[in-house]
């Protein structure tokens, strides 16, 4: 039984991050109390709603690491928009974001299918170029939470049910990526394009195209992180999650994702966004500079690529008549 | 021709070499001798051990038996490095040099000159690099980037490189395939000079009227043995050919008796700019339609085109009477031809996901409703198609990379059945299966048959395209030369057609 549940990634990785919470728990008793874990799951919404966008990149042999830039931008015309026209309803606005930030995604998708450019290459220019952007869109001022309406600043905060909007948002999305990659023909064509890419040209699948669609979606996704991001931290300017794209595809590599393509579940992303938000979250709870932090992610995602190397190692070409797999 | 230096002792002894991979024979009891100053053409079918043979020669290889003998001492070439030191130079069929690299760096690539410091000595390198280019009367300049040359002057690369090291056997595995006839002649023109030198050499080829014109000696494989071997001086065209076809095909295949209907899929002098020709066939309902020709001849290429891989220029494809446009492989799917690529492990499956979204991929338009999939139906497709290949899997969600090599590739024609094809194109369909599956592989084929479908089969192996085919069309360089009904045929006709070789050119007036 517990040989099983360690060959299952997304059951190992649920194991973990419980292990976890009850060992720092184990000290710090306020750490596990509902209110704080409520505030974990609402803090990594965000970053939840990216790594499933960057999974869906992943899964298509593409990276995006334009994710961070591109919320940026969106998130600084947002709210410079609501700042300029306080009584624009907020829909608008959700719905601006949705639009740029498809626009920058797609943007991405071009480059990587009609050009050919590694996406690697694409996105480490769009970074810049994004981020350069919100420089010369706000001459470098801020839009401060003053000059933010009620309504764009609060909505989010709304308790539905007991949680957050932006909490609901995140598992909104969880819910749509999940339906999408099991029981759509493109979805399935994301797990098949990055598979085996000669195959699912030989079965009818356009692999530039799903690329395209998979940049798309992640820049839609980050686009609406965007607003939610910058209605959370009530300001917005040109460092606005700077280095974020990081921790997104640092999710997704500790939820499982093979960077090779391919292999990803939206069970290992959430569990590998909420991994790291934990680790966040308990850092100033123990008395750790926040600083550690980025040595203990990226402790955890070393630890996770060589699990995830071990597991794939097995998966030989079975060249021996008689071996046989042991499930 | 060197009639006295046939008895002076040969540079090279081969010995009772033999060499079996998992499920095959490749070579057995096979004696070569190469002398020195001598070309020895080796000739055979596609399969036949050449290229075995060779990677023995140059190290890649190791015989489970049988000894090798050079200069008279019994040697082991355990690695490519230590049979270029023995003096063993390979000049590949596909040149294996480095295209980001200068032609001087090419040739002395790992057995660099180095100065009194123990630094590269480029200038002396450079040198000898003119030097032997000039020798070989090649216009190339040293420091040029090999990806700026042709193939030919890669080729006199590759032969420069072979002249590097004090070599006393040169390699040339179908040298000329991929020449014009004005750099065949310089090619040839090498070979003479290397011959005067006093190298021994194996001369590869398909080309008849070549080994005629070249070749001293001869040796002919067929199934992984010596079928015979002499003098060309001593031999014909006919009596090489009659030695590699040599088989009875006396193999059962279980060939069902099918009523042949209507024309189903008409092919109209299809073209490609550079793979095919004036391409022009048809396939009726329950027929098995064999493609023969040698590996190379782009009867691949042109079942690629037919499928939407890659492109025609001209011609039209009619299915059912009506024209039908073919740009991808998904316009394909849906006009009801599928295609099973050669190879089914890197073409065919997508290995991390699950047995049964293999076999769905290419039918999952008719397995959605409103853009949702019905996923019990998926299951059914699939159970449905993996029942009747017989596949083994302990279950269907598993990923393909679980199950092993047969049962893989009965996962990827499962997926092509399961769109319910008109027309299925299998190329090389029991390439690398043993002989067990293979059997019912076949039986398989003719199954598709009965039940109505149009099968084409592109093969190299004569056998099957004797035992399975209905007609066969040969292909030769890029082009249709014949089809004909299956009584007509024989296996000395059709490897004469595939390789171009005329009733009346021996050697009789030599």
């Amino acid at each position: 039984m517990m040989a099983k549940a360690l060959k299952n990634r997304d059951l190992l990785l649920g194991l973990v991050l419980i292990a976890l919470v009850l060992a720092i728990a184990a000290r710090f008793p306020g750490y596990i109390t509902p209110t704080n874990l409520e505030g974990i799951f609402t803090d990594t919404s965000i970053l939840i709603i990216l790594a499933l966008g960057q999974m869906l990149v992943i899964l298509t042999r593409c990276i995006d690491l334009s994710v961070a830039s591109n919320l940026a931008l969106t998130g600084m015309i947002v709210a410079m928009v609501n700042a300029g026209a306080p009584d624009l309803p907020l829909a608008a606005l959700v719905l601006l974001s949705a639009l740029i930030g498809l626009g920058l995604g797609s943007i991405n998708g071009v480059l990587v299918w009609t050009l050919g450019i590694p996406p690697i290459v694409v996105t480490l220019g769009t970074l810049a170029v994004y981020r350069g952007v919100i420089f010369v869109v706000s001459d470098g001022e801020w839009v401060n939470a003053h000059e933010m309406s009620e309504v764009f600043l609060n909505t989010p905060r709304i308790l539905f049910l007991g949680l957050p909007i932006l909490a609901w948002v995140a598992i909104l999305f969880v819910l749509i990526v999940a339906v999408f990659l099991r029981w759509t023909r493109t979805g399935r064509a994301f797990l098949a394009v990055g598979g085996n890419p000669t195959a699912a040209v030989y079965a009818g699948l356009d692999v530039g195209r799903t690329q395209f669609l998979a940049f798309s979606i992640s820049g839609l996704l980050s686009g609406i992180c965007g607003y939610l991001w910058v209605s959370r931290y009530a300001v917005a300017y040109v460092d606005v999650a700077r280095g974020f794209e990081l921790e997104v595809v640092a999710a997704c590599v500790i939820g499982g994702v093979s960077i090779a393509g391919g292999i990803g579940t939206v069970t290992g992303v959430v569990l590998g966004a909420l991994f790291l938000g934990a680790v966040k979250n308990a850092l100033p709870v123990i008395g750790i500079s926040p600083f550690w932090q980025l040595a203990i992610s990226g402790t955890v995602i070393i630890v996770a690529v060589v699990i995830n190397a071990r597991q794939e190692k097995t998966a030989g070409k079975l060249i021996l008549r008689d071996s046989h797999r042991t499930h | 021709m060197a009639m006295d230096e046939e008895d002076g002792a040969p540079v090279l002894r081969m010995r009772g070499i033999g060499k079996r991979f998992p499920g095959v024979v490749a070579l057995q009891e096979v004696d070569l001798a190469l002398y020195p100053g001598q070309v020895t053409a080796l000739v055979g079918e596609n399969g036949a051990g050449k290229s075995t043979l060779v990677k023995i020669l140059c190290g890649v290889y190791q015989p489970d038996s049988g000894e090798i003998e050079l200069a008279g001492e019994t040697v082991r070439l355990n690695s490519a490095e230590q049979a270029m030191q023995l003096g063993v130079s390979v000049i590949h069929q596909e040149t294996v040099l480095f295209d980001e690299l200068s032609v001087t760096e090419n040739i002395f690539l790992g057995q660099q000159m180095r100065n009194r410091l123990g630094m590269l000595d480029w200038p002396t390198m450079k040198k000898r690099a003119v030097a032997i280019l000039q020798d070989l009367e090649a216009d190339i300049d040293p420091d040029a980037k090999l990806r700026d040359l042709g193939i030919a002057q890669k080729h006199l690369v590759a032969i420069a490189r072979a002249l590097s090291v004090d070599s006393r056997i040169v390699v040339m595995d179908e040298p000329t395939a991929a020449l014009s006839w004005k750099e065949i002649e310089e090619l040839y023109a090498i070979v003479e000079k290397l011959k005067s030198e006093g190298k021994a050499i194996l001369f590869i080829s398909h080309k008849f009227e070549e080994i005629i014109r070249i070749a001293d000696n001869y040796t002919v494989f067929r199934d992984g043995v010596v079928a015979g071997s002499g003098q060309v001086a001593d031999t014909t065209q006919d009596a090489l050919i009659a030695l590699m076809v040599g088989r009875k095909v006396d193999q059962i295949f279980p060939k069902q008796m099918v009523e042949i209907g209507e024309t189903v899929l008409e092919v109209r002098g299809l073209s490609h700019p550079t793979e095919f020709a004036d391409i022009s066939f048809t396939v009726r309902r329950g027929e098995i339609l064999g493609f023969y020709g040698l590996v190379g001849a782009g009867r691949s290429e042109l079942m690629q085109a037919l499928f939407g891989v890659t492109r025609f220029s001209t011609g039209e494809v009619v299915l059912d009477g009506a024209p039908v446009t073919l740009k991808s492989p998904s316009d394909a799917v849906k006009r009801g031809i599928v295609y099973v690529p050669e190879e089914r492990q890197r073409q065919g499956a997508v290995l991390p996901l699950p047995i049964f979204q293999n076999i769905t991929l290419p039918s999952l338009g008719r397995l959605s409703r409103n853009g949702l999939l019905e996923l019990a139906q998926e299951f059914d497709l699939a159970r449905q198609y993996a029942a009747r290949l017989e596949l083994k899997a302990a279950s269907l969600s598993h990923p393909v990379n679980t199950l092993s090599g047969g049962n893989q590739q009965k996962v990827v024609i499962a997926k092509w059945l399961a769109t319910e094809p008109r027309v299925i194109i299998l190329d090389e369909p029991t390439k690398g299966i043993d002989v067990g599956s293979k059997a019912a592989v076949h039986g398989f084929m003719s199954e598709l048959a009965r039940q109505g479908l149009s099968v084409i089969m592109v093969s190299s192996e004569i056998p099957e395209i004797l035992g399975m085919s209905d007609r066969i069309a040969v292909m030769r360089e890029g082009r249709i030369v014949d089809t004909a009904p299956r009584q007509e045929a024989d296996a000395e006709s059709l490897i004469r057609m595939a390789i171009g070789a005329t009733q009346e050119a021996g050697v009789d007036a030599a």
